[in-house]
């Protein structure tokens, strides 16, 4: 008798199913593996001796994870979207698409019409692994996370493209009080975007689509909001019965047409693996013996903080609160330091409660003999705690940071904090913050991801730390973002990897990644000789002295690595020499109430989400908001904006009425932010309505999703695809967008070249979006550097494609170099201007450096706003970069938006109240050269740098601490 | 010692004295075409070294030293050399590098730059470095290409293509296990000692020693089977080096395929004909426009003569002339693209295809940009017309794992296998 065995091992978890002759499910099981693969699957066939034993056995394995063992036991192995694709055409008829989810990859396959399978590239997240991430920031169940879906009433845009993405949208909503219902469904809605945008990839889903695998099987939640953004009905939507098994179902079916072999020889196969260890790279122990992590832990034992009881405590007592991403952390102090309370916690989303309980239990120990002075708050929810409490003051985190660090070790010249969500480094010179470094959205595999991850395994995070401290072989992970260190991890557990290994290799990636990837340093010296480290994730031994290795330096943990950030806060509440402070007494607290409901300011475009915060007695706090306006503020006085002033001065621009040419499309987005004057003056007079695409919106993205071709492309470039649909939806029929190799020459660098997508994205368009095949999409390729020969090409090119007289071109060529050079030179008044205001009204000035496109609303989300409404000028690098002359610099500077760049930062050097401020957009490959560049200059001439990385996300939170602690940290240094 | 001159805008210069006592290092990218290279250079009077270390150090060194976000081609070349420095197996003070430069508007253009910089970090700016380029960007007393070298040299790329697209075309069918390694080793050997004395006049000797190595190839006893054909495309370092690539072409036979990759003629024909382009398209630099047509044409007219060898033995599938290749790209991508490998990637997809290599892999480095629009751009597209064309991009970088890659090739491969097995049944 013959028996197929189809086993398919994906990152969490163990898929098994048993066919018999007439491919009949014998047997079927689904269970985590917790990383211990060939256990697992050894245990898995042992449980099945009973039916197994006497029979033909036919064995393929398939999954991600499943590749290393099919190669150690040479059991088949069949590549598990080919598997699925095997399972579907066996057991489903008519079926048109495929969807399948897994742990940590995305599939989809595309049956009739042309086969094609994809699956997601290496940089994207929105899977079951998200979800499962997702729902443990929630710290809900998954099982709730679903339930909780259906009572959604409104959906808010996350990216799901990566997790640490999704989070830094997820949590300011947890933070303004959100809805978690609504925000469970946006989750769901995030990974149903992402597989319609990012797999599907200008392929349209539609016929008959079944869903497949664990996340889809499971989450209701998730069906619906594939079925409902699909427009699918019942009959197109196929929801297959054992849907989480057709991967090994396929896997068994493909294992008909092989060898057989029985019972005890496959156990032997499988058995045989498990002495196999093949680990490639590994690092060396973090500790050799016991001992000598005694000797660790008494050194660092050394730091200490007096506890003192607050229960018989009499006197002055100061406050301070960390409001942080994920957390909550609370300390009162007495003057001298000491602690008298402290509490850390995660804020589960709704931290207000959390205070106020907290703040209930001080006065009730501390009733009649402690007088809280002062108190303040810091982190991301410092404001609505303040607001919520009445506290003394608030402070940027960074600042609160290096007030603490401080406290511990007065001549403290570097300090690493290592959050939940955040990496914050800073340098200190002369007793002030010198230089700041802040980790990308991209690259955050920080505190948090250990967590998740040991939840995931299912340890406690204290023990499974302390597992690595004396693995034998921790595991070389790499330096990366989590996403990536999820496959690293993979690929480990593939090598057969023990937990021990994993749990110090996460260990030392954690504080490479630091290091290499946030601070970029070469050798440790650049450190420093004073190091604290600190934040809760230093707590963890393993990190600890993993840092200490790799930097081959000791350095202060202060044994409150975790309340760092409200012990900061509260030694600030003292610096405010207050004796009485205005925080709720015992009374107004018992009263106090909290709620919170979300709306959109309609006042202009940027259409801020807002949350309404409603405290007792009235009062309320707003808070998502980028500019005062919603506040209600009638400050008039505006300060200057060249951000805004750019997008007005553009707007000029009118289509022609009655056009004798008829009506021409120009996509808003790219360079034509700063050649529009000179496109629109040309066709304009060669007798053209000009029509415009418009301005960018999260909506007209999406329109234009499904056409992208490369998910790692820079923003900008992803919202052309939005602005020729958007083109298209007005029955545009002659789109124009050339192609430029060149761009001006301002004499600034040694060329003059655009970024090669900036040059060449009409070519990509027209490729890809196929609705342009039906229409006239002209992209010629033109340089406007040499006006005497583009006025020659472009005559004869208008000539030839539309009529047009080339005396007619050459005279309407005349004019737009006329009217380029015009706005152009406006600008440059513009900023003259904001300069001259500045000086004369004592404020300081931000250049906001980045591309012309960066004027784009949907692409810089509204930081100029921020910036003005935090009470500075704001002009840009074309403002001043004509100011200047050709600058040696370290690299090849021949992109003529770079040259402009380095010449701005120069100026700014030479000015006292400038400070620059780069804007780069994420996947932004020019960026990488230009920002260390940028920064060189800037720092050698004992400038702050400050970097602000751009993308889909519009979480203008950490824009926001990178800006105050720029203008805390210009001020500390006394500039201001 | 040679003392260290510098020009007026501060490049350390590599003089006469250095090329007597200095050791270039020289990093590994296509190993074939490198060891000729090598050879050729050691003949001048070069100490050259040729690196071949593939270890995780070289991976750290880079990251170490160079901004994350670069392409991982920057990360890997400026990683072996600074790890090769840094273990000391040549004197610190008689070190000198050598790396290409190409220019144009892609970001690799800045690899010599990126390299001083991190020399510089480390503290070894002292050292020089060589700029590899033909277009006379940087220049040094002590490393001048001759027209007599430069003719060598593209010799050694003529034999470097004829060899690597042999051995590809032979290796997976050889009777005996390692025939065809031997083969182009035993080549390299006797052509590199040739390689001395040619000159524009040794045409013919060419001529007959690519048509020599054809008849070798053809003479590796073979058991022809059907196997699947797959193309490696992409980024120039990704495509070709084994470093970079997590030696795809090993992979990929293991995987029971049959590997073809690409030559590099065709690349530096490109390189030539995009000078070209810019007076075609824009009228400026005629004067660089004449004298690239001149090396274009006479580039074209060697390549020829692989053709030709190739074809004197009907076994073997001969390459596309130039021409033909840049011709298939009408309707898909403009010959205006020249950043990185440009209108070129797209027509070698379109020449696999067209030549009935149907699977492809495009590799590129993370977020490399002119791939984004040359590369997968254009993939769907290609797929519109091609049904059959079963391609599958990859991107390469120090965080991206071995696993995740090979799962994907895996999956282009069993498309592969299943449209075999339908076309032979």
């Amino acid at each position: 008798m013959d028996c197929f065995i189809g086993i398919d091992i994906g990152s969490t978890t163990v898929k098994a199913v048993v066919l018999d002759e007439h491919k009949n499910i014998q047997y079927k099981h689904y269970g985590r593996h917790y990383a211990r693969v060939r256990e697992t699957t050894v245990q898995l066939i042992d449980d099945l001796k009973d039916l197994l034993k006497g029979k033909r056995l036919k064995v393929a394995i398939t999954g991600s994870v499943g590749l290393g063992l099919s190669r150690d036991t040479g059991i088949e192995f069949v590549q598990e979207v080919f598997a699925t694709r095997i399972a579907v055409e066996d057991c489903l008829c008519n079926v048109d698409v495929v969807i399948e989810l897994g742990g940590e990859d995305a599939k989809i396959l595309f049956l009739t019409g042309g086969t094609e399978e994809r699956m997601n590239g290496s940089c994207a997240g929105g899977t079951g692994a998200f979800i499962d991430q997702m729902a443990s920031l929630l710290n809900v169940s998954l099982e709730e996370l679903d339930t909780l879906s259906f009572k959604h009433e409104k959906i808010y845009s996350i990216a799901s493209r990566c997790g640490v993405f999704a989070k830094s949208d997820i949590q300011p909503l947890l933070n303004q009080g959100a809805n978690k219902a609504d925000i469970a469904a946006s989750i769901y809605q995030a990974v149903v975007d992402q597989t319609i945008g990012g797999l599907a990839q200008g392929r349209t889903i539609r016929g008959r689509v079944a869903f497949l695998g664990g996340p889809l099987t499971f989450q209701k939640g998730l069906q619906e909001r594939f079925v409902e953004t699909l427009g699918l009905d019942r009959e197109h939507a196929l929801f297959p019965k054992n849907a989480e098994f057709y991967v090994a179902l396929g896997a068994a079916l493909y294992s008909m047409n092989r060898t057989a072999m029985d019972y005890n020889e496959l156990m032997d196969k499988l058995k045989q693996s498990l002495t196999y260890k093949n680990i490639l790279r590994s690092l060396p122990p973090l500790f050799e013996s016991e001992k000598q992590y005694q000797e660790f832990k008494s050194r660092h034992s050394q730091d200490k903080v007096r506890h003192v009881d607050i229960s018989t405590y009499t006197g002055d007592a100061y406050l301070g609160i960390d409001a942080g991403s994920t957390t909550i952390k609370l300390v009162l102090i007495s003057p001298d330091g000491d602690l008298l309370y402290s509490f850390y916690q995660s804020n589960y989303g709704e931290p207000i409660p959390l205070v106020k309980e907290h703040l209930q239990r001080i006065y009730q120990l501390g009733a009649g003999r402690i007088r809280i002075c002062s108190g303040a708050s810091t982190g991301y929810g410092e404001e609505l705690i303040r607001h919520a409490f009445h506290l003394d003051g608030n402070i940027v985190e960074t600042i609160a940071h290096f007030f603490a660090a401080r406290f511990f070790n007065p001549r403290v010249d570097f300090i690493l904090d290592i959050g939940g969500q955040d990496i914050k480094c800073f340098k200190i010179k002369n007793n002030a913050v010198d230089s700041i470094m802040l980790n990308e959205a991209c690259s955050s595999g920080c505190g948090s991801f250990i967590d998740t991850y040991s939840q995931a395994l299912g340890y406690p995070i204290e023990e499974f730390a302390k597992l690595g401290l004396f693995a034998e072989h921790p595991v070389d992970l790499g330096s990366r973002c989590t996403v990536f260190m999820n496959s690293s991890i993979k690929q480990a557990q593939k090598d057969g990897a023990d937990i021990s290994d994993i749990s110090a290799g996460l260990a030392v990636s954690i504080v490479k990644n630091a290091l290499y990837k946030v601070i970029r340093v070469s050798s440790p010296d650049e450190l420093g000789d004073n190091i604290v480290v600190q934040g809760g994730t230093f707590l963890n031994d393993a990190i600890l002295r993993s840092f200490e290795m790799e930097t081959e330096k000791e350095v202060t943990r202060p044994p409150i690595a975790g309340l760092m950030g409200a012990f900061g806060a509260a030694l600030y509440a003292k610096s405010l020499n207050k004796t009485e402070s205005s925080i709720l007494n015992a009374l107004e607290l018992a009263k106090f109430t909290h709620t919170a409901k979300a709306a959109q300011c309609r006042l202009c475009t940027n259409n801020c989400r807002l949350t309404v915060n409603l405290f007792s007695g009235n009062a309320r706090y707003i808070s998502g908001n980028r500019c005062e306006r919603p506040l209600g503020s009638k400050d008039k006085t505006r300060l200057p904006n060249a951000y805004a002033y750019k997008l007005k001065r553009l707007e000029e621009y009118k289509p022609l009425k009655n056009a004798p040419l008829g009506r021409i499309g120009l996509p808003m987005g790219l360079n034509m932010y700063e050649n529009l004057p000179f496109w629109h003056t040309l066709l304009s007079d060669v007798g053209f309505e000009v029509v415009l695409s418009g301005h960018s919106t999260r909506e007209l993205y999406t329109k234009g999703q499904h056409t992208i071709p490369s998910d790692t492309v820079c923003y900008p470039a992803k919202l052309m695809h939005g602005h020729i649909e958007q083109l298209l939806e007005q029955d545009i029929e002659t789109i124009f967008y050339p192609c430029m190799t060149y761009n001006f020459d301002e004499d600034l660098g040694d060329n003059h070249y655009n970024c090669p997508v900036v040059a060449y994205y009409p070519e990509l368009l027209k490729a890809n979006v196929s609705a342009l095949a039906e229409i006239e999409f002209h992209c010629p390729y033109f340089s406007l550097s040499n006006k005497k020969q583009f006025t020659k090409r472009a005559s004869s090119y208008f000539k030839e494609m539309f009529n047009i007289p080339a005396r007619v071109t050459k005279a309407a060529v005349e004019k737009a170099y006329i009217e380029q050079f015009r706005y152009m030179d406006d600008i440059r008044k513009y900023g003259l201007t904001a300069i001259q205001y500045a000086k004369e009204n004592n404020r300081n000035i931000i250049v906001l450096a980045g591309r012309p496109y960066h004027v784009d609303k949907e692409v810089n989300h509204g930081i100029d706003q921020l910036i003005q409404a935090l009470g500075l000028v704001v002009i840009t690098e074309d403002c001043i970069s004509c100011l200047e002359k050709k600058q040696k610099v370290q690299v090849l500077d021949q992109w003529t938006y770079h040259s402009r760049l380095y010449a701005a930062a120069h100026y700014v050097t030479r000015c006292k109240n400038m400070q620059l401020v780069q804007l780069v957009s994420f996947g932004c490959g020019l960026d990488a050269i230009t920002t260390d560049e940028v920064r060189d200059i800037l720092e050698s001439k004992g400038k702050f740098y400050t970097q602000i990385k751009i993308d889909e996300i519009s979480n203008l939170g950490a824009a926001k601490i990178r800006l105050r602690s720029l203008i805390a940290a210009v001020s500390l240094q006394g500039e201001i | 010692m040679s003392k260290l001159k510098y020009t007026k805008d501060g490049r350390l210069l590599f003089t006469k004295e250095m090329k007597k006592e200095y050791t270039i290092l020289m990093p590994m990218m296509m190993p074939i075409h490198f060891t000729f290279l090598k050879n050729i250079l050691t003949k001048y009077g070069y100490r050259m070294k040729l690196l071949k270390t593939t270890h995780a150090r070289i991976v750290d060194e880079g990251l170490q030293n160079v901004h994350n976000d670069t392409c991982y081609p920057a990360l890997l070349v400026i990683g072996q050399l600074l790890d090769a420095i840094k273990k000391g197996e040549c004197s610190i003070d008689r070190t000198a590098l050598i790396i290409t430069q190409t220019g144009g508007g892609c970001r690799a253009s800045n690899y010599i730059y990126l390299l001083r910089k991190a020399l510089k970090k480390n503290g070894l700016s002292h050292i020089p470095v060589i700029s590899f380029n033909l277009n006379g960007m940087e220049k040094n007393p002590g490393f001048i290409i001759t027209p007599g070298m430069l003719v060598q040299l593209i010799y050694a790329v003529l034999y470097g293509d004829i060899l690597m697209l042999l051995s590809n075309q032979t290796r997976p069918y050889e009777v005996e296990q390692g025939a065809s390694d031997n083969l182009t080793n035993k080549w390299i050997r006797q052509l590199s000692r040739e390689l001395r004395g040619s000159s524009f006049l040794n045409t013919k000797k060419v001529k007959k020693r690519m048509e020599q190595i054809a008849a070798d190839f053809a003479a590796v006893p073979v058991k022809k089977t059907d196997k699947v054909k797959v193309g490696i495309v992409g980024e120039i370092y990704m495509k070709y080096s084994p470093l970079g690539n997590n030696n795809l072409e090993d992979f990929l036979q293991q995987e029971d395929a049959e590997v073809e990759v690409p030559g590099l003629l065709d690349f530096i024909i490109y390189t030539c004909d995009n000078g070209a382009t810019d007076a075609r398209l824009y009228g400026i630099n005629r004067g660089t426009s004449i004298l690239s047509s001149i090396l274009k044409n006479y580039l074209v007219k060697m390549q020829n003569l692989l053709i030709e060898a190739v074809r004197s033995q009907p076994c073997f599938r001969a390459p596309s002339p130039y021409d033909h290749i840049k011709s298939l790209v009408q309707g898909y991508i403009g010959t205006g693209v020249k950043m990185g490998e440009g209108w070129l990637l797209t027509a070698e997809m379109l020449d696999l295809i067209s030549s009935g290599v149907n699977n492809i892999v495009c590799t590129q480095p993370f977020g490399c940009l002119p791939n984004h629009i040359s590369g997968k751009g254009m993939i769907r597209k290609i797929k519109e017309n091609y049904p059959n064309a079963n391609i599958v991009a990859i991107d390469y970088d120090p965080g991206a794992t071995r696993i995740n890659q090979e799962n994907r090739i895996k999956l282009m491969l069993s498309v592969a296998k299943l449209n075999l097995l339908k076309l032979t049944r």
